[in-house]
């Protein structure tokens, strides 16, 4: 296990414009800290994210990749999400193939309102990301291919 | 070597208590391509966007990146600044300092070491930005609106007197829909027809509106500004201008034993028909599943007594086309059909109220039609079993309504307030006769709406009973309605002469295709959505399409007209300019790569995306494409996550942009 005092995971967030985006305003605005090592990502929409995109993000060295939008029945343009949803169900099942560890990935619904939601899921996958230590593994894999 | 401008915002203390801002300007400039990096401590203020205009006109900056507050603030403040220098607004980029960073980690050191993250990031994407031109797209200043009800009628009126064309289209063979019917209304009791009819006609008088009745809206094409409508006029078999709606042909029908649509089957009408005395237009149509002439050949008496000569049994649907630049839908509801097939098995509850089965229990609407002046028992009170005056009525409340278990969640709203008109009508009408109502809660908001309820009750004397009615059975001719009063903590048993059930108010049939033509969305329960429940409750998610009325929720009369004459409000908004500009951060399609696979036109959810074809001078075809409609594209970019040979792409975050973002990251 790698050392979870100094270790500081680098964490990527693909969030749509229009509900997590703004969760995570509303937690600024709330002043709700939450551990600093996340960079979001802005796109209009989840269904935006190509899952490439989340690759990238494991090659260029991040840890743990987040990917959040609006909650089903929410999405400003009618069925984005409901995309991106059915794409991770299929992509959950190559990730295996790539060996990449699926506890590394996440993918949830944060709405415009839901500040305090935001905290908490940076929080937890922030520790989480510490428990699972360094992403040395796939670096490995990149740098042999 | 491209020309950055990184401004850093203070924010007052805002940003500067957690972020060593000067630190961040001086880390930054050190960044490729940024040719100026400097901080300030208002950068929204008018000094601190003379800064920014400054520095794009001094070191002739290629892209901007305010870092700053979240970009839903101040990106448009900031492009707005950059358009008045010569930059085009497009090729600015904000990086999120303050609400994604110093608001929220208070370790100086490391939010410090995020923000120059954060603006290397956006300093990435805006490298790659390109310069954008607002969409403009032409205005067709013509409506077409959807249903001629009450709330139809009244958006039509207000567009029309605004000096604009509508195209009005209903699918019954008269305007008026539901509230043409209704007796009187609460909590004035003034007589609907007698306030609905005169705007009827001035529908059917005004210059500027084009009727389409017995019509409905086939298929819709093209995106905000430019709709193009296919309607289709249904085979109406009376030639309407021929014809003078003199009644010699209904005179002599030999048909005549048809429910009457108009009064929920409480009456009977001929085969030839106007469905009632003030329609407008005041034009017979006729029944071909109910015409002799038209199912067995015979008969024609009509055709022959018709002095214009109107009558045409070759007559067909009619598919016409009308371009409009705006469209309002108001196709209203319908009453929860009890104890008939319902296409959702969840809703085929209530059998024990015994309707369709028992003669005398009718629904709301059926008791309107008794009641009214103009109904099938000219505004006497009798039972449609034996015609006799009934004495002693039920009126039973959330009869599908606010009920998971077997019906649905939701409250119809305007039931208690018709519950307790009913109640008053009757007892104005039947002197000895005694009302019974059983009632969840009741629910009266609304000017003089609680007035009115209590008026029932104390004044005219209304039983009401806080309880269900578990079982409705026929007895001798009564109705024994077996419920109870939970206040009083008893059983309750009515003999009843007639019971009303005010079943739940539901969007009218067909609503759910029309919504998917028009690319709106509908709810579980197939209400319309609104784009936003408190703040945009009459535009929808679809550009130009306007909601009112009960299609959306369930709601009264004075809402449904408020809400048309808001719809009609956001059309004139529309058609004030002469063409409408839109953000152009939408998809595109590189045309060359395209595989024609067309996964993006399955995918996207504004059918924005269409099938094309590039053709060499010849007009022989090269090859297959997909392109973007720029008129329809929202700028999802869904299409650009399922384009397998990458030709799909979204301005503004574009596959260069974002990877460049990441890439920025190491």
């Amino acid at each position: 296990m790698a050392d979870t005092t100094t270790f500081e995971p680098k964490i990527v967030a693909y969030v749509c414009n229009w509900c997590t985006y703004l969760g995570a305003d509303l937690a600024g605005t709330n002043r709700l800290e939450y551990p600093p090592n996340v960079r979001i990502i802005r796109l209009p929409c989840t269904g935006r994210i190509d899952f490439n995109l989340i690759i990238k993000a494991f090659e260029m060295g991040a840890d743990t990749v987040l990917v959040s939008g609006c909650h089903p029945g929410d999405c400003h343009y009618t069925a984005g999400n409901y995309h991106a949803r059915r794409r991770w169900m299929l992509f959950r099942e190559l990730l295996n193939t790539l060996g990449i560890e699926q506890e590394r990935i996440h993918f949830t619904w944060i709405s415009a309102a839901e500040g305090k939601k935001f905290q908490q899921v940076m929080s937890e996958i922030t520790e989480k990301a510490r428990q699972l230590g360094p992403y040395v593994a796939y670096r490995k894999v990149c740098e042999a291919s | 070597m491209a020309r950055i401008g990184v401004f850093t915002c203070w924010c007052g203390e805002n940003i500067a208590r957690n972020v060593d801002v000067d630190k961040v300007a001086e880390e930054v400039a050190k960044l490729p391509h940024v040719r100026c990096s400097l901080a300030y401590k208002y950068m929204c203020s008018d000094p601190g966007q003379a800064i920014v205009r400054d520095k794009i006109r001094e070191e002739k900056l290629h892209g901007v990146v305010v870092a700053s507050c979240s970009p839903h603030m101040h990106l448009k403040t900031f492009r707005k600044a950059a358009e008045l220098e010569g930059l085009n607004p497009y090729l600015v980029e904000m990086a999120n300092i303050r609400e994604h960073c110093s608001w929220v980690h208070h370790n100086r050191e490391q939010a410090t070491a995020k923000a120059i993250d954060l603006i290397r990031m956006s300093v990435a994407k805006v490298m790659r930005n390109r310069a954008l031109q607002p969409i403009r797209v032409p205005v067709t200043k013509r409506a077409l609106v959807i249903g001629g009800g009450v709330a139809g009628i009244q958006a039509a009126l207000d567009i029309a007197d605004a000096g604009h064309q509508v195209v009005l289209v209903e699918r019954e063979p008269s305007i008026g829909g539901k509230m043409a019917g209704l007796s009187e209304t609460f909590p004035t009791l003034d007589c609907s027809q007698c306030i609905l009819t005169p705007r009827m006609v001035d529908v059917g008088q005004h210059p500027n509106i084009i009727m389409h009745t017995y019509s409905e809206v086939e298929a819709v094409e093209g995106y905000v500004g430019n709709f193009k409508v296919t309607v289709r006029k249904k085979a109406r078999y009376v030639d309407v201008d021929k014809c003078t709606g003199c009644g010699a042909c209904w005179n002599v029908c030999v048909s005549k034993k048809n429910l009457s649509e108009f009064d929920f089957g409480m009456g009977k009408r001929t085969a030839i028909y106007v469905p009632f005395p003030q329609a407008v237009p005041a034009r017979p149509v006729i029944d071909k599943s109910a015409c002799l002439r038209l199912t067995k050949g015979k008969c024609g008496v009509c055709e022959k007594k018709c002095a214009a000569g109107a009558i045409n049994f070759e007559d067909e649907d009619r598919l016409i086309t009308e371009e409009v630049g705006a469209v309002v839908v108001a196709t209203g509801y319908k009453l929860y059909d009890i104890g008939k097939d319902q296409a959702n098995a969840k809703l085929e509850g209530y059998g024990e109220y015994g309707y369709g089965k028992y003669k005398d229990v009718i629904d709301s609407l059926q008791f309107e039609r008794i009641v009214s002046a103009s109904g099938p028992t000219g505004g006497e009170i009798k039972r449609p079993s034996d015609g006799k005056e009934p004495k002693s009525v039920v009126f039973i409340s959330c009869v599908g309504s606010r009920d998971n278990a077997k019906g649905l969640s939701y409250c119809s709203k305007i039931c208690c307030m018709y519950n307790a008109k009913h109640t008053m009508l009757y007892k104005h009408k039947v002197h000895d006769g005694q009302a019974h109502v059983f009632y969840m809660d009741i629910r009266s908001g609304g000017k003089n709406y609680d007035e009115f309820v209590r008026r029932a009750i104390e004044q005219d004397g209304a039983h009401y009973h806080r309880g269900r009615v578990s079982k409705i059975t026929e007895e001798n001719g009564k109705l024994i309605v077996r419920g109870v009063d939970t206040l009083a903590g008893v059983p309750v048993t009515i003999e009843a002469d007639m019971v009303v059930l005010a079943s739940a108010m539901r969007p009218a049939d067909g609503v759910e295709q029309l919504a998917q033509k028009l690319n709106v969305g509908y709810d579980e329960f197939g209400f319309l959505s609104e784009s936003h429940p408190k703040l945009r409750p009459i535009e929808t998610n679809a550009a130009g399409v306007f909601v009112c009325g009960a299609c959306q929720a369930p709601k009264d009369i004075p809402e449904s007209v408020a809400q048309a004459s808001a719809a009609a409000g956001k059309v004139q908004v529309m058609f004030s300019h002469q063409e409408m500009t839109r953000e152009p951060e939408i998809a595109s399609i590189n045309e060359q790569t395209c595989a024609a696979c067309f996964a993006c036109v399955r995918t996207c959810p504004y059918t924005a995306i269409e099938k094309a074809e590039i053709r060499d001078r010849n007009g022989k075809r090269i090859k297959r494409t997909a392109r973007v409609n720029p008129g329809l594209c929202m700028g999802c970019g869904t299409c650009v996550a399922v384009c397998p040979s990458k030709s799909a792409d979204l301005e503004g975050f574009t596959e260069q942009q974002i990877y460049a973002m990441v890439e920025s990251l190491v």
